[in-house]
């Protein structure tokens, strides 16, 4: 079977984020004033698997093995 | 047997030629080997500094999961020296070599300056370093992270090797260039046979370069490879 997976994989809570920082000053130089912001990578993907149970364990084997960093990262899998 | 220690390439190394160069100042034999090649009959390797897959992901992210790196995995078993450049360093840590990750600049943005680090501990690689040595950085992803209750492990295993400090040899937060925890600039496994250093040695070993203090890395990881 065919499956749609978006993985979004992002800083832990807590965890210091250059990026978000410098994007929230230059939002706030645009009049946007923004009490927190995080940025995540998404990653929309297509692949084939026995079964949903099957599908769920795929996604999450590609972010423990590859696409997430587990000393930085959280992520979550969202099957379509 | 005469030693020979492995230089890995994988797309988008460099420094490569940099590091054999100050091996053979060292009289030491160092092959060139790109990734797709067999890691075999080697005394030690060092993986050097360079873009590796363009950062991609995270910096050292696909390069750790290549197949000459579990051939690496092998041989730091094996208890040979195992050296980690910036880009190197970046990939023992994705590798799980070495705990903790380096990650995105405090100040996001590429540095490329000379520091001061001072050897921590003993180790293997800085055996016949001076206490404190000058040698340059170029990174944009090299402040180390490590989970608060693994970096007491750290220091309670020795396995901190370099801190980034000031002219008078304190790891203050002026002399962090990157908003690395307690100014880690290099660790090493548990074993020590491994090492992941974010300062490019290579760039300091010959006097032309403004330093020679890298040298001693090379030279004691030679003293250590002869010990075995």
């Amino acid at each position: 079977m065919l499956f749609r997976a978006e993985i979004t994989v992002k800083l832990k809570d807590g965890m210091l984020d250059p990026e978000a920082t410098t994007i929230t000053k230059a939002l706030k130089h645009l009049g946007f004033e923004c009490r927190s912001l995080k940025q995540a990578s998404v990653f929309e993907l297509e692949f084939e698997a026995d079964s949903r149970q099957n599908a769920t364990e795929v996604a999450q084997g590609m972010c423990q093995r590859l696409l997430a960093n587990p000393i930085i990262h959280d992520y979550s899998v969202v099957l379509e | 047997m005469l030693m020979k220690i492995a230089i890995l390439r994988f797309g988008g190394s460099n420094c490569d030629l940099d590091v054999q160069k100050a091996l053979n100042n060292l009289g030491v034999h160092a092959e060139l080997v790109w990734y797709k090649e067999v890691l075999e009959g080697f005394d030690g390797a060092i993986i050097p500094g360079g873009f590796s897959y363009g950062d991609y992901l995270r910096a050292g992210a696909i390069a750790a999961r290549t197949k000459i790196m579990q051939s690496v995995q092998e041989m730091a078993a094996d208890g040979k020296p195992v050296l980690g450049i910036c880009n190197g360093a970046q990939i023992l840590s994705e590798s799980n070599l070495v705990p903790g990750t380096f990650t995105l600049n405090q100040y996001p943005k590429f540095i490329c300056k000379w520091v001061k680090l001072l050897k921590i501990g003993r180790s293997p690689f800085t055996s016949l370093s001076s206490e404190v040595v000058k040698l340059p950085i170029a990174h944009k992803e090299g402040r180390y992270v490590v989970p608060p209750r693994l970096l007491k492990e750290l220091y309670e295993n020795d396995q901190v090797v370099f801190k980034y400090v000031d002219d008078k040899g304190c790891p203050t937060s002026a002399a962090n260039p990157n908003g690395s925890q307690d100014n880690i600039a290099a660790i090493s496994n548990l074993e020590k046979n491994v090492l992941a250093m974010m300062p490019h040695p290579e760039r300091a070993s010959e006097k032309r370069l403004g330093s020679l203090d890298g040298n001693a890395v090379f030279e004691s990881m030679i003293r250590y490879i002869k010990s075995l």
